[in-house]
């Protein structure tokens, strides 16, 4: 049987989530034994256009980025986004916030015509995704899960339900009794409530659940004396282009 | 006879991030020769204003996934110069532990997966599990232990949770601390079997030199990695407060990504410059990993960044093995971090497995950033790749495409660029 062709691609991002397929270790060999990896820049040379699977990782943040990814879209049966970045657009969108004249500063100084930049936005903004790994960085055994399953042709299961189920089964102390706020109550689960179990609190980075109850989640946030600023600027960490979406 | 050559990589391999290399020698002259960087600017500076001190390391440790580790860290400290927050001694010693754990992974990553294949002539390391299968279960062996070492010690190995300002947010245990520190030195013998591997493939290895500037954190009592003055091998120390009079960014056309420049057209940072730099305090074992490769300081063949990648790893497993015995001695105390937020700018330096990087930061009464810099070390080593193709394509000019292609990629890859990381930015 012909093995399944497999490519990696990236936009702007910190590859971290590629990263963590190479951190499978030796479960990478059994992975890249399973599939055929045709395109893996980061870590291999060669590239072919003949691939049935791609995983994309990054948001899209210019112009002409959108041509290349449209490409990969039209040679892809399955399309896959990795990561908060691809997803939700994540990080990258925090600069679609800033004021107009501090970006302009930014981007368009007196060399603005080099250098392109649109606002930050994930993947499915521009063409349709099929499946969608969330998490900044993913979860290397949910990569390993999805990939399992696309093989069997099935499709793979990620969590609807918020961190705090996962949070409450890792016995941790609700991080707002300990005087911190947390994105947990909206945040989609299957990281294992990992930031708050080593001491930090969720920061929302594998979005929100099908159906977040944002208006619950705005009083508690409130209930802690947080102002306004506040409430959005934990929304908007990893989930601002939702936001503007809406 | 034709015998012009064109040369366009378009995005290299085995690299982080995207660059393309383009080369065109017409007539028997090298016409034009040229390092760009493609990759989508991503603008951190600006992202991180408004943002409070406690969100800022988790932001910037997003600039990249495989130097997450040495971004936290220099941010936290960073942000510590700024709210004048001095930290404990369990503290520093853990950081520093971290960013051994960080250096392993990276050194090993990009050696194993990334410079390995191009030795023996495969293009990944995928076709070595088959033909090099013990090497490369050796290499992902190690690659695990320095993972797991920053699962423990930062509670991931990317984008990790536990380091915060003014310390941890959680410790590790006596009893995981000692079972690490046993892994550490049972793979001893490991990295051996590693040396010897590239001390066979040594002469794959391009003989080129060219003088240039060297530029690493120094520490008198220590190899400098987690503190210390900037030093060059030009001559001169400085505090670090002083970074900008260093890096003198400034802008090319063909690139998203900043280059500097200090004393000369350019200068090199990462393990080389390190080595150059502080080789006397060096642990014993990991000198003489560089005698057996006759790798001396001051040495000025870029290409040699690999080996001197190859004794840093030996020089982080002894060190973190000493660090581990001294935090294992006093035990380890449930230390909180404590921070009273007040308005500041403070500056930190951190020797991060691809060379000095700074962060900067200034914040207001209620902790919010109001300026933010960061230098990444592939910045700083941009202009001296583009100053060493100028000075190696002539070299070889007569050799075949295939050859010089392969001689230039080498050559990037022997800096182990992280270009994402190197355009953070633009304009500031």
């Amino acid at each position: 049987m012909e093995k399944t062709k497999v490519a990696f691609f990236d936009f702007a991002s910190c590859e971290g989530c590629q990263l963590q397929v190479i951190n499978l270790e030796e479960d990478l060999l059994q992975v890249v034994g399973a599939v055929d990896v045709v395109s893996f820049r980061e870590a291999m040379k060669g590239h072919a256009n003949d691939y049935h699977v791609a995983f994309v990782e990054g948001s899209i943040t210019r112009r002409s980025d959108e041509a290349r990814l449209k490409d990969i879209r039209t040679h892809a049966k399955v399309l896959v986004a990795l990561g908060s970045c691809a997803t939700l657009g994540g990080i990258n969108c925090l600069k679609n916030f800033q004021e107009q004249d501090y970006v302009r500063k930014f981007v368009y100084g007196n060399k603005a015509s080099q250098y392109e930049t649109y606002p930050a936005r994930p993947l499915r903004a521009v063409v349709p995704v099929d499946l969608q790994i969330p998490g900044c960085p993913i979860n290397r055994k949910e990569f390993a899960m999805v990939v399992k399953a696309l093989l069997m042709g099935k499709r793979p299961e990620i969590p609807n339900y918020p961190v705090c189920v996962e949070c409450k089964m890792a016995e941790n102390i609700c991080v707002f009794d300990k005087d911190m706020t947390c994105m947990g109550p909206v945040t989609r689960a299957g990281c294992g409530a990992c930031c708050i179990t080593e001491g930090s609190f969720c920061w929302g980075c594998r979005g929100f659940v099908d159906d977040p109850n944002v208006d619950s989640q705005r009083e508690i946030l409130a209930k802690h004396q947080l102002g306004v600023q506040d409430i959005l600027r934990q929304f908007r960490l990893y989930t601002g282009f939702s936001e503007v979406a809406k | 006879m034709n015998n012009d050559k064109v040369i366009q990589l378009h995005h290299v391999t085995r690299i982080e991030g995207h660059g393309n290399i383009d080369i065109l020698i017409k007539d028997g002259r090298v016409e034009r020769c040229q390092w760009q960087v493609v990759e989508a600017p991503r603008f951190f500076e600006a992202m991180l204003r408004g943002r409070k001190w406690y969100e800022v390391a988790h932001i910037t440790s997003r600039i990249c996934g495989i130097c997450s580790i040495g971004h936290t860290l220099a941010s936290l400290k960073a942000t510590e110069a700024a709210m004048r927050v001095t930290v404990s001694e369990q503290t520093e010693k853990v950081r520093k532990l971290l960013l051994h754990a960080e250096n392993l992974q990276s050194h090993i990553l990009h050696l194993g997966y990334l410079v390995l294949p191009d030795l023996l002539n495969v293009p990944s390391v995928i076709p070595l599990a088959a033909t090099h299968r013990e090497q490369v279960l050796l290499v992902i062996k190690l690659h695990r232990l320095a993972n797991e070492m920053s699962d423990l010690l930062g509670g991931r190995t990317t984008h990790p949770q536990r380091p915060v300002v003014g310390g941890f947010a959680r410790w590790p245990t006596v009893g995981e601390l000692e079972k690490v520190r046993r892994k550490l030195e049972e793979a001893m013998e490991d990295v051996e079997i590693l040396s010897d591997l590239f001390k066979s493939l040594r002469d794959k290895l391009p003989q080129f030199t060219r003088e240039t500037e060297f530029i690493a954190l120094t520490a008198s009592d220590e190899y400098g990695l987690y503190d210390g003055n900037i030093a060059s091998t030009d001559g001169g120390t400085w505090s670090v407060d002083q970074y900008k009079g260093i890096t003198n960014e400034y802008l090319v056309p063909h690139s998203t990504a900043k280059f500097t420049k200090h004393k000369r057209d350019s200068y090199m940072v990462g393990a080389l410059a390190r080595f150059n730099l502080n080789y006397d305090l060096l642990a014993p074992r990991a000198k003489e990993i560089s005698k057996a490769f006759g790798l001396r300081p001051i040495n000025v063949n870029p290409f040699m960044n690999n080996i001197a990648q190859l004794v840093e790893v030996v020089h982080s497993m002894v060190d973190s093995m000493k660090l581990m015995d001294d935090i294992l001695k006093g035990g380890i105390k449930n230390e909180k971090p404590a921070v009273t937020v007040k308005a500041g700018r403070g500056a930190a330096a951190i020797e991060v497995p691809r060379g000095i990087l700074f962060h900067e930061y200034e914040y207001n009464k209620d902790g919010e950033c109001v300026y933010a810099n960061c230098i990444i070390p592939t910045n700083q080593n941009h202009g001296n790749i583009q100053k060493d193709l100028e000075a190696l394509i002539p070299q070889i000019q007569d050799r075949s495409k295939e050859e010089i292609e392969l001689t230039a990629e080498m050559l990037v890859r022997a800096y182990d660029p992280c270009v994402s990381c190197s355009t953070h930015c633009l304009f500031l």
